[in-house]
């Protein structure tokens, strides 16, 4: 009973980003408890905030969690990823940027209201992801390939929307999506990771993509017979993860007011990938946990924060998410978990053996080895 | 030739977590001898093969190789001890030639003398009268020369026991003769042939000797000759057979009002995957089938009727409406059913679960935005493991982890809850053990008696006169001939098949 249920939770799918998650905070626990200090201050608008690094996870990752939601579908159909993600936030925020502040970067006042520039960020992105999603759906291009012409042209395109001038919003309620709204200390990419969470469970319970989508990923031609559009499916994978890029890009464009088209969102990607690789999800498609990925997006971030109250330079920040993926790959390698559970069954039977003798000395010493055991266990 | 004791087996026994695999298992083998290996799926050869062959390790027992004991730990140990082995999936590099496969991971260095290994292969597949030639590249071969090649292979690597794991699943009977002449040739030479088959009358015509095996246990091993086939299969079976060849007689055909009725029609079919327009229809509660050999269209046939290749033009019609269907999910929508040829490939959903495998058809069928309830799923699950009799641990088992003839029930089990009108078979007991077969057709006759129409397609012709009422036949992509009635003979099929007088 009690062995099945450790089974159940390491064999779990939330199992390893759960425990990374606490290995971080064991080690920053150790190192610096002043990592989880939350402090209320008040910012430069004169708003009572909440601080500290915790927050900042929170902060940061919630708009790396927005991007897992769309990774982890990528993933799932197409087998493959989209790597045009930084990119395409650069695409998106920059036509979110040339609605609001029209052909004068320095207007006194926004040209468009923000939710009209917001549904024109999600059409350009969605029209990204619409073109990835054709080179892979239709004209079956390997994502990564098909998605690294984004990658490459999307900054330049994104500079070209605004004459490559860095318009500045006027209005401080723009900043309010990546920052703080009056009266309330939590981060609103908070809410925003919560709303985009919630539609997609809604959206996943009340449709069949979760079930059409992992078909497609797992055997392709079968799910043809069985009535299912797999070019279709795989196209709308990438037209989400568009969507949420678009929401992704509201959040970095109003973190400064402005863009910066070489630096915003860079190297995103990489981290939206590997928040769905910690999730334990296949980077080659197929089965799915959705939660599991938008976890892993907060333990990437937990990482990085952690990295950088190391005093590490965030130019060797790659180097040390490098280590963290090979690890993830070195103990996800089916060879290695047998190893490792051939390790244990061995263990527990040379701890039977002993138990056994230990019958014949003294029926004491063998209730306390159960009593190692299953402290073990635990 | 002396046939000597050539290997030995004994007291084998390997453990899967909660599963006794093989129980003190013992086989031999003679040089120069074919000995097949029977049982139904799941008995325990394929376990047994992959023990000898080291891809899994003993947990009990010796192995004997020319009187010594010897230890296989890996596949490399076991081809150096002259063990090859030829699998039932061709498991060569189909995109190098046929010499490069032939010698692929034999080379002692770094070089490779190009034309010496092209002339020595070509000179094998003389030998063997393979039809192919060394510089050819492997996929443009067909399957049964991709397997000669691959037996060539072992053989040239001086095998002395060659294990072949379902070799003729997928050739036609004229291929089966040319294997089954290369491997007469090979026990003069006295390889010793393991033989794994699904196909009785196969092992009758090449082996001398049967071992049996059944839920992982020897049953005996026989001689040819003194186990008649029936006794074979109720040796598989554990259980006397209530007669093999009769199941038509027991169940009553359709006989409803409607029973004249054409529930399919088409005229001038005709899809992209290389097939002659044909013209077909079938009424309500008939079942018919396609025969022909393998590669003469049968399969692309039901695959144009039901969209899955791209239909190129033609008319069809369902209850005398003329309809259009283009794809899969039009077809299913007439009530159309397709278990494909292929279920790794074409049916299962590997990852997935039993559960979410059932419910696939109909859930799409039911559309996106109409997701079945967990309780209904399993409900649905429930109910055709239940009939069906499908042995998974749970509904939600992923697919893969059943045995074939389990995957294939799963399958069957997708399209029945879908209550098609019109069924299309193809190969549903390609590779499934003789209890399951019967089980199969059996339903099928039961499901065509309460007025489905069903299509049923297979390679073993005894299999489709003892179900099917009209057989369409087939010769290079081509509809040749139909036959019912009295005409429905063994006899008869070979030579509409063979065609001329």
């Amino acid at each position: 009973m009690n062995k099945s249920l450790i089974k159940k939770i390491t064999s779990n799918q939330l199992f390893i980003p759960i425990m990374a998650l606490l290995l971080l905070a064991v080690i920053n626990l150790i190192v610096d408890p002043g990592f989880f200090k939350v402090t209320l201050r008040t910012n430069n608008d004169g708003n009572p905030v909440l601080s500290g690094s915790l927050i900042t996870i929170l902060d940061y990752g919630s708009e790396l969690a927005i991007l897992a939601i769309g990774m982890t579908l990528v993933t799932a159909a197409s087998g493959g990823q989209d790597i045009s993600v930084g990119a395409t936030i650069a695409i998106a925020g920059s036509a979110m940027l040339r609605v609001l502040c029209g052909t004068n970067p320095r207007p006194d006042a926004i040209q468009a209201p923000i939710i009209v520039a917001f549904l024109v960020a999600c059409l350009v992105g969605m029209l990204c992801g619409a073109f990835n999603g054709a080179l892979v759906s239709i004209f079956k291009i390997q994502p990564m390939i098909a998605t690294l012409i984004l990658f490459t042209a999307g900054r330049p395109i994104a500079a070209w929307i605004n004459f490559n001038r860095l318009p500045i919003v006027p209005d401080p309620k723009f900043k309010y999506f990546g920052g703080f709204i009056p009266g309330i200390p939590i981060p609103t990419t908070v809410f925003i990771m919560l709303l985009c969470v919630l539609v997609i469970a809604l959206v996943l319970k009340f449709t069949n993509l979760g079930l059409y989508t992992q078909a497609v990923g797992i055997n392709e031609k079968s799910a043809r017979l069985n009535g299912i559009n797999p070019t279709f499916v795989k196209f709308l994978a990438f037209v989400i993860l568009g969507l949420c890029v678009a929401v992704a890009a509201l959040i970095k464009v109003s973190r400064i007011a402005t863009i910066n088209y070489n630096v915003i969102a860079k190297d995103i990607e990489m981290d939206a990938i590997l928040a769905v690789a910690l999730g334990g999800n296949a980077l080659s498609g197929g089965k799915f946990n959705m939660w599991a990925s938008v976890l892993g997006a907060y333990v990437i971030q937990a990482l990085t924060t952690t990295l950088y109250k190391f005093h590490i330079s965030s130019d060797a920040l790659a180097a040390y998410k490098a280590v963290v993926v090979i690890l993830l790959v070195f103990f996800s390698a089916p060879k290695v978990r047998e190893y490792v559970g051939d390790f244990f069954k061995k263990m527990k039977a040379k701890k039977k053996t002993a138990q056994l003798v230990a019958v014949g000395d003294s029926a004491a010493e063998v209730i306390s080895g159960e009593n190692e055991e299953v402290e073990e266990d635990n | 030739m002396e046939n000597t004791r050539l290997l030995e087996m004994r007291g084998i026994e390997k453990y899967f977590p909660g599963v006794k695999a093989l129980q003190k298992v013992d086989f031999s083998l003679n040089s120069g001898e074919i000995h097949a290996l029977m049982g139904e799926n799941g008995a325990g050869k394929s376990t047994l093969i992959k023990v000898l062959t080291g891809v899994y390790g003993k947990d009990a027992g010796v192995i004997r190789l020319d009187g010594k004991e010897v230890q296989i730990h890996s596949p490399q140990d076991a081809q150096r001890l002259g063990i090859s082995t030829v699998y039932q999936e061709i498991t060569l590099c189909p995109n190098l030639t046929v010499a490069e496969n032939m010698y692929i991971g034999r080379g002692n260095g770094a070089i490779t003398n190009w034309k010496k290994m092209n002339e020595s292969a070509d000179r094998i597949l003389k030998r063997m009268d393979i039809p192919a030639r060394a510089t050819q590249q492997l996929a443009s071969c067909s399957i049964a020369v991709q397997q000669m090649v691959a037996i060539a292979r072992a053989v040239d690597m001086e095998c002395k026991v060659l294990i072949l794991d379902e070799p003729t699943s997928s050739l036609d009977e004229q291929e089966v003769e040319k294997l089954f002449g290369l491997m007469r040739d090979l026990k003069e030479l006295g390889v010793g042939i393991i033989f794994v088959t699904h196909f009785l009358d196969q092992v009758y015509e090449v082996c001398d000797k049967i071992t049996v095996l059944r839920d992982g246990q020897l049953v005996g091993e026989y001689e040819i000759k003194d186990l008649p086939r029936v006794k074979l299969v109720a040796k598989m079976l554990g259980k006397e057979m209530d007669d093999l060849s009769d199941i038509k007689g027991e169940t009553e055909s359709y006989s409803g009002e409607d029973a004249d009725e054409e529930v399919f029609e088409a005229s001038k079919l005709v899809s992209n995957a290389g097939i002659k327009p044909f013209d077909f229809h079938i009424r309500k509660g008939e079942v018919n089938g396609f025969t022909g050999l393998l590669g003469s269209g049968r399969s692309e046939c039901v695959r144009a009727i039901f969209g899955a290749d791209r239909v190129l033009g033609g008319k069809v019609k369902m209850h005398g409406k003329p309809v259009k269907i283009k794809g899969p999910k039009q077809a299913m929508k007439n009530g159309i059913a397709y278990l494909p040829e292929d279920r790794k490939i074409d049916g299962i959903v590997g990852d997935l679960s039993v559960r979410e495998n059932i419910i696939l058809a109909l859930q799409v069928m039911k559309g996106f935005f109409k997701p079945f309830t967990k309780a209904q799923a399993y409900a649905f699950a429930d109910e055709y493991i239940k009939k069906l009799n499908i042995k998974t641990a749970s509904a939600d088992t992923p697919v893969k982890s059943l045995s074939g003839g389990n995957q294939q029930k799963v399958i069957l089990a997708r399209w029945l809850l879908m209550h098609p009108e019109y069924l299309i078979l193809d190969e549903p007991t390609r590779g499934i053990d003789v209890g399951t077969k019967i089980d199969i057709q059996k339903l099928v006759l039961e499901l065509a008696s309460e007025g489905m129409s069903i299509t049923f397609i297979s390679s073993e012709t005894d299999e489709m006169l003892r179900t099917c009422s009209r057989l369409v036949v087939m010769r290079d992509r081509k509809v040749v001939g139909e036959l019912s009635g009295d005409d429905l003979t063994q006899s008869m099929i070979m030579s509409t098949i063979a065609g001329g007088e």
